[in-house]
């Protein structure tokens, strides 16, 4: 039994990491750069919704206050990460690795100390209706952690589906691959960066609200872990495989919480999951799903 | 009026020069081929006539419109697809999702249906192959895939950068029997090769690219019987 709840814990916490996993491995794939700022879209999605929340409480039924703010959290999230590309990322279109992967870093910097400016430095407890919990047997299962895992599971498929069967995802996949012959056939590859960038903040901010119903407290720092965790995902998996960020996500939480449930280990647990990193980089450098760019002839 | 018209183009590779002020153009119905050495800059002017990389002087008209400072992206749309060097084919993609790719510039979907079963008569290797990754197609079937791609979107100009690179001799006839077939029906092709014999003998008038310059033109059957092009491209 105790298993069986580390287990389904594990899998709703790599869920979290697998959402946020996506974000940092779809702009790789498509825009070829690591957007570090990538774990402070969750913590304006997590600010998006303790204000939304704390001011639509009381005026409506607490579900439909929680879904007003969600919705809210997504939308901001959406347009941040839109905005942030076009302003920030896209000028630098074309520049070196490092100038991009510094500009990341000033833009992650910029969103924290914004933060810290409207809401100080404290931590903020987020109001949230109480869930309760589901009894199976023995088995007590709290109902945040199924909505974490029901949905990371919607997630993954709509997004699986969407990439497969959609024109737009289809363009993805062509210009993730060759930026260039994905032109050629007409892809406006702006709109596919873009459209890249608002799916990946919209799943951040979903990301945020799961995280706030595990541990109910925002600060601007909120994202920073989740952030780096999801990005040792994202690499575990192999950066730029969406299959790859899913699975990854999922792995690292599942260690996370067994990890924790064991007390000599419960410390280490960080150390761990990075030393799992590593060594999965010296067995399959590119991660697990990873692949190796064929050469063209 | 020409249907692609190319006015003293000029490309520079930061202070490296690589195209020189180039004039050419491309008559409806006709199979024009541009052939020259390694580095005279064939691949170059290809790019900068389908914008994906910037001019630094000149002008390209196509069917009478300015496509001089054009997005990439929209040219297909207007007509003009290529097939890159290299072949560049999504290998990733199964071979439909890349000939759905070809097709991503259009919209009316039985069309698509029909341009398919066209692209499959032509090439029954395509059908039977349609959900193979496309990266594990042999060369020969890659450049079908790649030519077919391109002839997805119904083009009326089809820029063909080195088609027959790295085939052997019978996939070579195929390929350019394919771009003649594909240019009786009714599509005007550019072709860049280093198999100049060949290409010359397709050519209804083909250019001579020497270091950034045109240095010569005529027909197909003049330029194969030139003597200074038979020293320097066709081995005597
Ligand atoms: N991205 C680039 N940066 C700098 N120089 C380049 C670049 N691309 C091409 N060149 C140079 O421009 C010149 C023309 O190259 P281009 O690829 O157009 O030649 P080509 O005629 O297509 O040759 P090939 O027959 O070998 O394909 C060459 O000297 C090449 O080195
Ligand atoms: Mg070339």
């Amino acid at each position: 039994m105790e298993f069986l709840l580390t287990l389904i814990n594990g899998v709703s916490l790599g869920g979290i990491y697998a959402m946020i996993a996506l974000g940092y491995t779809m702009v790789y794939g498509i825009a070829k750069m690591l957007n570090f700022a990538h774990g402070d879209i969750i913590m304006v999605g997590g600010y998006s919704i303790f204000v939304f929340a704390a001011t639509s409480f009381g005026t409506l039924p607490p579900w439909v206050s929680l879904l007003f703010a969600v919705l809210m959290a997504v939308i901001i999230c959406a347009l941040l990460g839109f905005g942030v590309e076009k302003l920030a990322y896209k000028p630098l279109r074309g520049a070196s690795p490092l100038a991009v992967l510094i500009t990341a870093i000033g833009v992650s910097s910029f969103l924290q100390s914004l933060a810290q400016v409207f809401f100080g430095s404290a931590a903020k407890f987020v109001q949230f209706p109480d869930l309760g919990s589901l009894s199976l047997g023995e088995l007590t299962v709290s109902y945040s952690t199924l909505i974490t895992l029901i949905s990371t599971v919607i997630v993954m498929l709509a997004l699986t589906l969407f990439v497969k069967l959609t024109k737009t995802g289809r363009a993805m996949l062509a210009v993730s691959e060759d930026r260039e012959a994905a032109q050629l056939m007409g892809v406006n590859i702006n709109f596919i960066i873009s459209i890249t960038f608002i799916i990946g903040s919209s799943l951040a901010a979903l990301a945020g609200l799961f995280s706030l119903m595990n541990v109910p407290f925002i600060k601007p720092t909120f994202g920073s872990l989740p952030g780096i965790k999801a990005f040792t995902a994202a690499v575990i998996g192999g950066i730029g495989s969406i299959p790859g960020a899913m699975l990854g996500g999922i792995l690292l939480g599942v260690v996370e919480c067994f990890s924790n449930s064991v007390p000599t280990l419960a410390p280490y647990t960080n150390a761990i999951e990075f030393a799992i990193l590593i060594i999965i980089l010296i067995v399959k450098p590119t991660g697990i799903l990873g692949k190796k760019r064929r050469e063209k002839v | 009026m020409a249907l692609l018209e190319v006015n003293n183009l000029e490309v520079s590779y930061g202070l490296i020069k690589a195209v020189k002020g180039v004039s050419f153009e491309v008559n409806e119905g006709e199979i024009v081929a541009l052939i020259g050495a390694n580095g005279a800059g064939k691949t170059t002017v290809m790019h900068a006539l389908n914008g994906l990389i910037g001019k630094s002087g000149g002008t390209v008209s196509f069917g009478g419109e300015d496509i001089t400072s054009i997005k990439a992206h929209r040219l297909v749309g207007m007509g003009m697809a290529q097939v890159p060097e290299g072949r560049r084919i999504f290998g990733e993609l199964t071979v439909y999702d890349n000939l759905k790719m070809g097709y991503y510039s259009k919209r009316d979907k039985s069309e698509f249906e029909k341009k398919l079963n066209e692209i499959y008569e032509s090439f029954p290797i395509l059908k039977e192959r349609s959900g193979q990754i496309a990266g594990t197609l042999s060369g020969g079937e890659q450049q079908m895939l790649a030519m077919s791609r391109a002839l997805m979107s119904s083009p009326k100009l089809l820029l063909l950068d080195e088609p027959s690179m790295g085939l052997s001799p019978l996939y070579v006839n195929t390929i350019f029997d394919m771009i003649k077939k594909v240019n009786s029906l009714g599509t005007t092709v550019l072709l860049v090769e280093q198999n100049a014999k060949k290409a010359l003998s397709i050519a209804s008038r083909a250019y001579v690219l020497e270091i950034g310059n045109i240095v010569k033109t005529g027909t197909g059957a003049e330029l194969l019987n030139d003597e200074d092009i038979r020293k320097a491209y066709l081995g005597g």
